[in-house]
Order: C-alpha cells, then sequence, then structure tokens
C-alpha cells in the first residue's frame, strides 16, 4: 500500500501516517491475516481456582463438525523450553517461569488455557470447546488479597530502603498516616490478542499482537528450540496494548505447539473475558504512608509501605513504593514492598507500571498533608521540590517540573480553588480542583534503524519495532525528513517485522528516543555516504573535506558554493540509492544524572451533592517530555494517558468473587472503562525543552507519565469539592454519598 | 453456541403460530439481549423466528393515549414528537438506557423482555436459579453490589435492568399481547414477576404470546423526572433509579407515580410514598419524609447496603427536579 499517497490526498502535516489506514480498515490488525490454509482454534478454560484435571472427556468434542485437533496435556508435544535449563552448559539462561501451557494437569487459575481446539471456522471450534467437559480435583484457592495482605507466612519481602530515619515522620510538627487501595485493573485494549503461527518447512512465521517482535522471536527460539534465523514475527499494527503484549502469553506458545503439531497454519484468539485471564492486569495494591513536614511545609520524612499481588507460579514486581525516594527533597525516606502470591494469573505492567500505583499514594498523602499546613498544594511541592536527585545527588538530565506547575495552574485557574472543602457551588453542584505529579524513569535503550536513500528523493526507514498506538512511525517519519531534509510525505517508516534490523521493545515510554537516535545515526551515515561520493566523483568536491560539506535541504554544499542535490548526485554517478544500517547505544551517562519525565496534572470537577456522581469539568496536564516530535500524537498520548487515568480513579476495578476464585465481571458491560461522558474536555500543555543528554532527539518520552498522576488529581478534587478523602479506588457514587 | 433454525415472519398471527408449535423457539427482534445470552450459552434455542418484519413500528395517539409498536427502535421513540410533548419522563428513561448503538437497535419489547444483568446468570459455571432451578443462587453470598433491596426471595435477589420499564411502570402503561387466542393487555405493574420460588419466570407472558405494543393512558401528570444513578455516565446499568410523575396545581400535589428501578426484580412502584404525596405542598421536608417511606422495608446483601442512603437521595433529587 501506498501510504504516502494516501497522506497526500487527505492528511494534514501533523496527521498521523498510517491514521488513514487505520481508520478505513486497511491496516492489518494481527487476527485479520489469512494465510492459505488457515485453521481456527480457541481455548478451553479452567473453571476452578487451584487444584488438578481428573479427567477430561474430549470425545464429544473431537467428533463435532469441523475438529481438526484437540490439544491438551495428555497429548500436547513435548516443548524444550519448558524444560529446567542446564546451568553448567548454560550459565547465563534462565528457566521459563511463565504458564507452561498444556504441560500438566495442574489448574493455577480460574481462566487457565486447558486445551486449544482447533477447527476449519472459528464459530466450530467454540462450539466444540464448549463440548468439553472437565473433571477436576478440587484444592482451597486463595484470591482474596484483603484478606491476606498482612499475611506473613504468605507474603514475599523485597529489600528495604531507608534512607537517614525510618520513622522521623512521626516526630514532625505536622503529620500524617493513611491507607490507600487499588483493586486489579485489567488490560482492556480495544484489540483482543492473538497470534497466527505458520510452520512450514522448518521456519515459523508468526503474526503476533505484539509490543516486541524481537523479543517474540528471541523466546520463541528459545523456547521451542529453532534457530532465531527461522522465526519471523510480524506484528505490523497493534490496536493498543499498554503493556499486555510485554511478553509472550500462554496463546502465543499454544499456537506455535499446534502448528508444529499440525504443520497447518493456526490461528489462536482470545476473546474479552479471556484477556482477564490470560494477559496480565495491574495487580491490586496496598499502600500506607506516614508523611511529616514541619510547619512551612518542608517534608521531613516519608515512610512508604506496599503490598501487590502475584500469581503462585511467579514474583511480579514493579516499583511502586520507590516514587517516595526521589520525587521529593526530604532527608529521610523508609519504603518497603511485598508481594502476595495469590491463585490467580500473573500481573504485567500496566501504562504507569510502578509509578502509577505508588504516585496515587504520595500524591493523595501529599495533599491531605497541604490541608493540615495550611499551604497550597502546588506550593507544598514547590517547598519540597528535588534539585538534584535525592538519592544519588545527581543532577536530572533535564527537570522542567516548575515550568509544568505554572503552565497548568494557569490553564485550570488554579486561582479559583476553594481552600476550604465542600465550599464552593456552581449549578446546584459541588466544585472542586485537584492536582497531582506524575513521574517516570527516562532514558534510551539500544536500537538499529535500516534507511535506503533513493534517487526519486524518498527516504525508507525500517527498524523491527512495533506500535501500539503513541504514533511511532509518525515520530520516525518527522525526525527522518527533518535530518534529511525531505518533505515528510517522502519519507516512510517500515516496522513490525524482525526481518528489519532489531529494533526495542516499546516500552517503557522509550522508542520515541532508541528509534529516533538509531534514525538520526542513520541519517548522519547517509550524508557521510553522499558527501564521499560526491567527493569522488563530482568534480567541484574533489579534494574537499566531508566536514567542510554541508547537507541542507537535500543538497551538498561546498566551501566554494559548488552544489548538487542528493537526486541528480545519484543520479550522475549511477547509483540508484544510498543504504545504510546504524545501531545506536544505550544512554551510558547513568553515573553522571539522573533521567525522569515529569508531569502534573489538574482537574477541576463537579460533584453530585445528594447522588455521589462525579462530572469532570475540566483538565489539563502539563507534560515535560522533552522535546514534542509530533504535537498531535503527542497529545493523543496525554490524552489517552489521562483517560486511563480517569479509569483508575473512578470505573476500573476487576472483581473476583472469592469462593470460585473467578471473575466475575469479565465483560465490556460490568468491566467499567471511561466512555466519552465520563472524559471532560482537555488541554494537553508541554514546556517543549530538548533534553539533548539522554538522546539526539531530544525527547524523553511521555506514554507513562500521561497516566501517572491522574487518579490522585482526581480523587484530591473529589476532596476538595466534597471534604471527603477516598482512599479506595475507584471512587464509585456509593462512596461519596 | 449450537445450531439453530431461523425463520422470518410476516404478521403477528405467523409469529405467534411459529412459536406455539415450538417451545425452544424464541423471538428475536433486536438481538442486542439476546445474542449475547446465545453467546454465552445462557440460552440455546432450537429456533429463531425474527419479527422485525412485522408492522408494528408505529407511534400513534389517540383521547385514551399513546401506543408505541413494539418493533420502534428506543432511540425512535425517545425522539418522537407526541412522547416528547406527552411523556417526557419516557423519553429521559430511555436516553439514560445503554449507548446510542444499542438504542438505535432495542426494541420496546425486547427492552421489557431483557434478562436480568446478574453475572451469576451470565456465567453459566457458576450456580443460579433463573437460569438452572434448583441450581442455587451466586449471588446471595457472593457479589451482590448491584442486587435487589426489595421484593426478593431466598431463591434469587437479581434486579430487572430496564430504565424503560421504570418509566413505563410510572405511567402506567399496558403491556399489549397477542396469543392464540387473541389479543390481551397486561398493565405493567402485573406484567414482570418477583422471583418467590420460581425466579426463572421473569415475568406473566406465556408460551407463544407476543408484545405487539405499549400503551399508555392519558393523564394528568405536568411534572416528571427520570433520575438515574451509575459508575459511569453513560452506558451503565443503574445502581438505582427513580421515575416520578406528579401532577401540581397551586403548589401542591394532587397525585404522584413514582416507580424505581435497580432495587427489584421489577419496576418497583412506590405505592406508599405516592399515598402520602397526595395532598402536601412542595417542600424538602415532605420529599424527605417520602424518600424514608420509600426505602422503609429495604433488606440489603452485603454489598448493597449503599443503596439504602442511595435510594433515599435519590427520591429526593428526583422530586426537588420534577418540581423545580
Ligand atoms: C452493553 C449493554 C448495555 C445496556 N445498558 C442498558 C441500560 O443502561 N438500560 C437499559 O434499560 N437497557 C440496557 N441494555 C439492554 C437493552 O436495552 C436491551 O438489550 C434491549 O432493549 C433489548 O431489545 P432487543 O430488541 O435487542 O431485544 P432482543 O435481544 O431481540 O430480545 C430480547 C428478548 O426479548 C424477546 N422479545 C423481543 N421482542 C419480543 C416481543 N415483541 N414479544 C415477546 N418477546 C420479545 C426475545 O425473544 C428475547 O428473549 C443494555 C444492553 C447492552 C448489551
Amino acid at each position: 500500500m501506498d501510504k504516502n499517497n494516501l497522506s497526500e490526498t487527505f492528511f494534514a502535516d501533523d496527521d498521523r501516517v498510517d491514521g488513514l489506514a487505520k481508520v478505513t480498515g486497511k491496516a492489518k490488525f494481527t487476527a485479520e491475516f489469512k494465510p492459505a490454509g488457515l485453521t481456527h482454534a480457541v481455548f478451553v478454560c479452567s473453571t476452578i481456582a487451584k487444584g488438578a484435571i481428573k479427567h477430561m472427556n474430549i470425545y464429544e468434542a473431537k467428533n463435532a463438525p469441523g475438529v481438526i485437533d484437540i490439544i491438551y496435556y495428555l497429548n500436547c508435544p513435548a516443548v524444550p523450553g519448558y524444560k529446567p535449563v542446564d546451568r553448567i552448559a548454560n550459565p547465563n539462561a534462565r528457566d521459563f517461569t511463565g504458564l507452561k501451557v498444556f504441560h500438566n494437569n495442574m489448574v493455577v487459575s480460574n481462566g487457565q488455557p486447558i486445551a486449544l481446539v482447533i477447527a476449519d471456522t472459528y464459530e466450530r471450534a467454540v462450539h466444540a470447546a464448549s463440548l468439553v467437559k472437565v473433571e477436576y480435583i478440587k484444592e482451597k484457592s486463595e484470591t482474596d488479597f484483603d484478606k491476606n495482605k498482612f499475611n506473613d507466612k504468605l507474603l514475599k519481602p523485597r529489600p528495604e530502603y531507608v534512607r537517614n530515619q525510618k520513622d522521623a515522620w512521626k516526630n514532625a510538627e505536622v503529620f500524617l498516616e493513611e491507607e490507600y487501595t487499588m483493586p486489579v485493573e485489567t488490560h482492556n485494549p480495544m484489540e483482543m490478542h492473538a497470534t497466527i503461527a505458520v510452520w512450514e518447512g522448518g521456519k515459523l512465521t508468526v503474526y503476533d499482537k505484539s509490543q516486541g517482535p524481537k523479543n517474540v522471536q528471541g523466546e520463541l527460539g528459545r523456547i521451542f528450540a529453532i534457530d532465531e534465523k527461522n522465526v519471523q514475527v510480524i506484528t505490523e499494527f497493534v490496536g493498543g496494548a499498554f503493556g499486555s503484549s510485554l511478553r509472550s502469553w500462554p496463546h502465543v506458545h499454544a499456537a506455535v505447539i499446534a502448528t508444529k503439531k499440525l504443520n497447518r497454519p493456526v490461528k489462536v484468539t482470545l476473546n474479552r473475558e479471556q484477556m482477564f485471564t490470560m494477559v496480565g492486569y495491574r495487580p491490586q495494591c496496598w499502600q500506607k504512608i506516614g508523611i511529616g513536614a514541619s510547619k512551612d511545609g518542608k517534608l521531613t520524612g516519608i515512610a512508604h509501605h506496599a503490598v501487590s499481588n502475584t500469581s503462585s507460579y511467579e514474583d511480579f514486581t514493579e516499583g511502586i513504593s520507590s516514587v517516595s525516594q526521589y520525587l521529593y527533597d526530604c532527608p529521610n525516606v523508609f519504603t518497603t514492598y511485598k508481594i502476595l502470591p495469590l491463585d490467580i494469573n500473573t500481573p504485567t505492567w500496566m501504562r504507569g507500571p510502578g509509578p502509577g500505583t505508588g504516585c496515587f499514594a504520595l500524591e493523595s498523602a501529599l495533599d491531605e498533608l497541604s490541608y493540615k499546613l495550611n499551604i497550597d498544594p502546588i506550593e507544598l511541592r514547590l517547598i519540597n521540590n528535588a534539585e538534584v536527585h535525592p538519592q544519588s545527588k545527581l543532577p536530572w538530565t533535564t527537570k522542567f517540573l516548575k515550568e509544568c506547575y505554572a503552565l497548568g495552574k494557569e490553564k485550570i485557574g488554579w486561582h479559583k480553588r476553594p481552600t476550604t472543602p465542600g465550599s464552593l457551588k456552581e449549578d446546584g453542584m459541588l466544585v472542586g480542583y485537584g492536582m497531582a505529579v506524575g513521574v517516570f524513569g527516562a532514558g534510551r535503550n539500544p536500537a538499529t534503524a535500516k534507511g535506503i536513500l533513493k534517487n526519486d528523493g524518498t527516504l525508507l526507514l525500517q527498524s523491527a519495532v512495533s506500535d501500539m498506538g503513541p504514533g511511532t512511525s509518525t515520530a520516525m517519519v518527522k525526525i527522518g525528513s527533518e535530518q534529511m531534509g525531505l518533505e515528510e510525505k517522502k519519507v516512510r517508516f517500515e516496522l513490525g517485522d524482525t526481518d528489519f534490523p532489531t529494533g526495542p521493545t516499546q516500552g517503557g515510554s522509550g522508542s520515541a528516543t532508541a528509534v529516533g537516535s538509531a534514525v538520526i545515526a542513520v541519517c548522519d551515515a547517509i550524508k557521510l555516504s553522499l558527501k564521499e561520493i560526491a567527493i569522488e566523483s563530482i568534480a567541484g568536491f574533489k579534494n574537499v573535506k566531508p566536514e567542510n560539506i554541508k547537507y541542507e535541504a537535500g543538497k551538498l554544499i561546498a566551501a566554494n558554493n559548488v552544489s548538487i542535490h542528493f537526486m541528480d548526485l545519484l543520479k550522475e554517478t549511477g547509483k540508484p540509492e544510498v543504504q545504510v544500517s546504524k545501531s545506536s547505544s544505550s544512554f551510558a551517562q547513568r553515573d553522571k544524572y539522573a533521567t525522569n519525565s515529569f508531569s502534573v496534572h489538574f482537574v477541576k470537577l463537579h460533584v453530585h451533592p445528594v447522588t455521589g456522581v462525579i462530572k469532570l469539568k475540566h483538565m489539563v496536564s502539563a507534560a515535560d517530555a522533552g522535546k514534542i516530535i509530533s504535537e498531535k500524537t503527542a497529545r493523543s498520548q496525554m490524552v489517552g494517558g489521562a483517560v486511563g487515568g480517569i479509569g483508575m480513579a473512578m470505573t476500573e476495578e476487576s472483581l473476583i468473587d472469592h469462593r470460585y476464585g473467578r471473575y466475575i465481571n469479565s465483560n465490556f458491560v460490568d468491566y467499567h472503562v471511561p466512555v466519552h461522558a465520563d472524559v471532560p474536555p482537555m488541554d494537553i500543555v508541554f514546556p517543549n525543552q530538548p533534553d539533548y543528554i539522554i538522546s539526539p532527539t531530544g525527547a524523553k518520552g511521555i506514554g507513562e507519565i500521561a497516566l501517572v498522576g491522574v487518579a490522585p488529581a482526581i480523587l484530591n478534587a473529589v476532596y476538595n469539592a466534597t471534604g471527603k478523602r477516598v482512599r479506595d479506588l475507584p471512587v464509585t457514587p456509593d462512596k461519596l454519598i | 453456541m449450537i445450531n439453530f433454525e431461523y425463520t422470518r415472519v410476516n404478521s403477528a398471527k405467523a409469529a405467534v403460530a411459529a412459536k406455539s408449535k415450538n417451545v425452544a423457539a424464541q423471538f428475536i427482534a433486536g438481538g442486542t439481549n439476546l445474542v449475547d445470552l446465545m453467546k454465552k450459552g445462557v440460552t440455546a434455542p432450537q429456533r429463531l423466528i425474527d419479527i422485525n418484519a412485522l408492522p408494528l413500528k408505529d407511534i400513534s395517539s389517540d383521547a385514551k393515549g399513546l401506543s408505541i409498536g413494539t418493533l420502534v427502535p428506543n432511540s425512535v421513540a425517545a425522539e418522537n414528537k407526541l412522547v416528547l410533548e406527552k411523556y417526557p419522563l419516557l423519553a429521559m428513561a430511555l436516553n439514560a438506557g445503554a449507548s446510542a448503538q444499542l438504542r438505535n437497535m432495542a426494541t420496546v419489547g425486547g427492552n421489557i423482555m431483557q434478562r436480568t444483568r446478574c453475572p451469576y446468570f451470565y456465567d453459566i459455571t457458576m450456580p443460579c436459579n433463573k437460569r438452572i432451578p434448583q441450581s442455587g443462587c451466586g449471588a446471595m453470598e457472593g457479589y451482590n453490589r448491584m442486587h435487589a433491596i426489595f421484593g426478593a426471595s431466598d431463591k434469587c435477589i437479581a434486579v430487572h435492568p430496564s430504565d424503560m420499564c421504570v418509566a413505563l411502570a410510572a405511567l402506567n402503561a399496558t403491556v399489549v399481547i397477542s396469543g392464540t387466542k387473541g389479543e390481551k393487555k397486561i398493565p405493567f405493574a402485573n406484567f414482570h414477576r418477583l422471583p418467590g420460588d420460581t425466579p426463572e419466570l421473569d415475568n406473566n407472558l406465556q408460551t407463544g404470546e407476543l408484545i405487539t405494543a405499549v400503551h399508555i393512558p392519558a393523564n394528568r401528570f405536568n411534572r416528571s423526572y427520570y433520575l438515574k444513578v451509575r459508575d459511569r455516565l453513560s452506558y451503565a446499568f443503574a445502581l438505582v433509579s427513580v421515575a416520578v410523575a406528579l401532577e401540581v396545581t397551586d403548589g401542591s400535589i394532587r397525585s404522584a407515580s413514582i416507580a424505581m428501578g435497580g432495587v427489584a426484580h421489577k419496576p418497583w412502584r412506590l405505592t406508599e410514598v405516592e399515598k402520602y404525596l397526595i395532598g402536601k405542598s412542595i417542600t424538602a421536608n415532605v420529599f424527605k419524609e417520602a424518600a424514608e417511606i420509600g426505602m422503609k422495608n429495604a433488606k440489603t446483601y452485603q454489598h448493597n447496603q449503599f443503596k439504602v442512603k442511595m435510594g433515599k437521595s435519590a427520591i429526593v433529587e428526583a422530586l426537588t427536579k420534577a418540581t423545580s
């Protein structure tokens, strides 16, 4: 498909290069590929949370129309990578810790895939799956986080952190200690997960909804003992992922097992209910914060404790309480973190993992402290602004947090905020203003890109990354166009195929800096090649040193004002193109700098004084994300993150009936993601200050800080409106009456 | 989902005949509820009788009131001029339901006949007396935040999820039905059932019977309001809802009709409140007292205790909004 032409016809400069393809159905998502002879597979899932399968009767299902095979523990071919690794032969190898699908008859969570029914059509597979009968030997399961969060027999502690005194906050002039809880939040991207695996002639081709095609390639190579060269992973478009596609889940393995067993292409698709039990979620979390300050608002101590859940078979951790170590300047900090194994599937990273949860507690506590101190919440944060990283004492590469306060404060109309909670009304509704800070790590991962500059004046860039939605292609086109002085429509970025040069996994807001740096390196190398060609073959450039040749808007210009456009250069020298691959390394100055992106979120809302219904009226997010490469996609990222934060604050909650260890709202009717009516007008502002220390792109990353801090900003505004402090998410109307 | 037959009928008579012949047949209208239930394995009709071609798509009025054909989409009814003029309460309730896309598909009869949203009813691995009689109630000791506080039984605490029906109950509508023995009418209050010992029966429609229309009688209500309290601002079922229709003259209430949603196995009429309000003037204290009366006999479960307080607030607010 010629995306360049499409963009020429319909698209303004700032639009996504793949926007039209996405909204017209031309973009092909994983489940839409149809390799010849494709078969359709669906899972049978466990209906108990813990125990063993005593007997699985597949007779009726096997004989149902269209059924090709049923794979389960009794007939599943051995998977080489599920065996413990030989550490002597392979000292760096790690055991596979994820769910070993169909590997034995054990049940470790409700909704666990226990059989795969493969049929000629999807509908027939679904029907046959419903005919599989399973008898279990049930064991008592434990899925109740609240009941066990202090259960020392179950909890697994992680290392403590102590800076000076543990309990300094207790001796402060003003202090408080509160608990903050949030439920499981499930990954619910629009596109549900799917994998198509094709095993043919010793080569494995996998179409997969993934945030890291290279990562999937490596993992499948390892697990199935196939040379990586013979594994190709294709992920051109991703319909949202938010962290749910950072690793390969059981359905990816199941698809490969099936195609290898049947020698036919197999497509495994998950339905919405299966998304709740197979592709991870933000873990449930309990936090307690003790925080103290002097009367004039200087923080003297923070103690931040967190417990979050994991599965019985894997330890999943994220940096929850660690935000308190560095977000503010505070001499005494004590943080702990423990994980609680439960009989549910393993959690995973979800947009803003760690700080998303940690900032909910810290930023709520800081707001509570501001009322006790009678100091404006922004002022309190400014008083405690960390000029250097409080632990390492290193300077930040860049930090424009103060600018974010100023920009956002202005836009939301902070001066209208009532200092006494519950004192302002508008149209009969209680009015509240709130704010909170978000933070996330920044940095740069290694990446490789390839560039092909053609004599027709176009530039093709390639890297094996995927784009789950932030607009990676759009940003890379912008960088390529800026570097080479070409119109954007002359630049194309291809991604999502492991045959391209290695790109990083898309996560932690790192794609733009990593891949962007590689693109810049590629463009620099292309320019150098052009100069060398000119020196060698063009009269006016003979004997000129490359550094004395300028490159401007496609033209090479020597000091004597001789110039030639690269198109003419290539044509005259009979070269159809210049092709270069270049890598950029990871950020190497971790010993010199602290690296973070920051955001400040502001909320104005109404609360109905009688029914407790919240109506968000206006939100402003200000983000110190370095240089803004593409204004429109950056704004979209921020808006999307804010919507995720609204869900965290007000609507999202995965519910388990602990008698069965089973989710009871695993669908879009009962699991509430925010809808349009919930989302207010939003303003997004950026200081837009480049960070060239982290990378030549100037960018720091947006995806995570877009969400981190949104939920506490909303909760803080709810308090400002009502005088009710809700510390248990989500804040549904029943909690405000 | 099992294979099923599909037929399309062109008259009410043919629809009734087709359904009477086969107990395992079901009518399909907009399909927004039935198809989901089939996909979930909650119901497995052998035959679907598609009634969409029936000539039951009119809204008409005469001196006695307004008739809405069963196949009028919820969105069309909500925007109809006659409805907006004479029964704004119904329009409000319709617009509070589901989403724009669903309202375009949802029909009057389908909305009346929609099944409960109790999660234990929807998940076929769970016990549910409504789905499988005598299998137990998952909600009673389980997660019951959305469940009934009035009229429940020890067999079932599910609620009827409709918004439209709450308004129709308050407006004293009747359900117009075609059966093998001809046409009959059931007042709204007697249409849906309480669960009792037979929670598998949602209502009193008999096998083979087809809803052809609802009829709303002319009335003297000059104040009305539909208040729905829900977890998000659109596309969520009611935690509680209140439909208020009042006849007010010279600042005093002549007659009142109030129904609640999200609290019982059927739209719940607050008859005692209605009696109390007659002759009362419009004051905050009167509304407060009305709310107390309305919630008097509520019985709550582990997770839905908030509904009592929320119910009271909602009654006060709906009365206030209706009269301001
Ligand atoms: C996500 C979601 C959210 C929703 N939210 C709300 C909400 O907030 N408020 C609300 O009120 N509703 C809500 N609904 C329910 C929606 O209103 C119903 O699904 C809809 O009204 C059903 O109408 P239908 O024509 O599609 O019925 P169908 O699905 O076609 O039929 C439903 C049932 O009615 C029977 N039936 C249909 N017509 C007749 C007839 N003429 N005579 C006899 N039986 C008949 C069918 O046999 C079937 O059993 C929601 C639904 C969904 C899916």
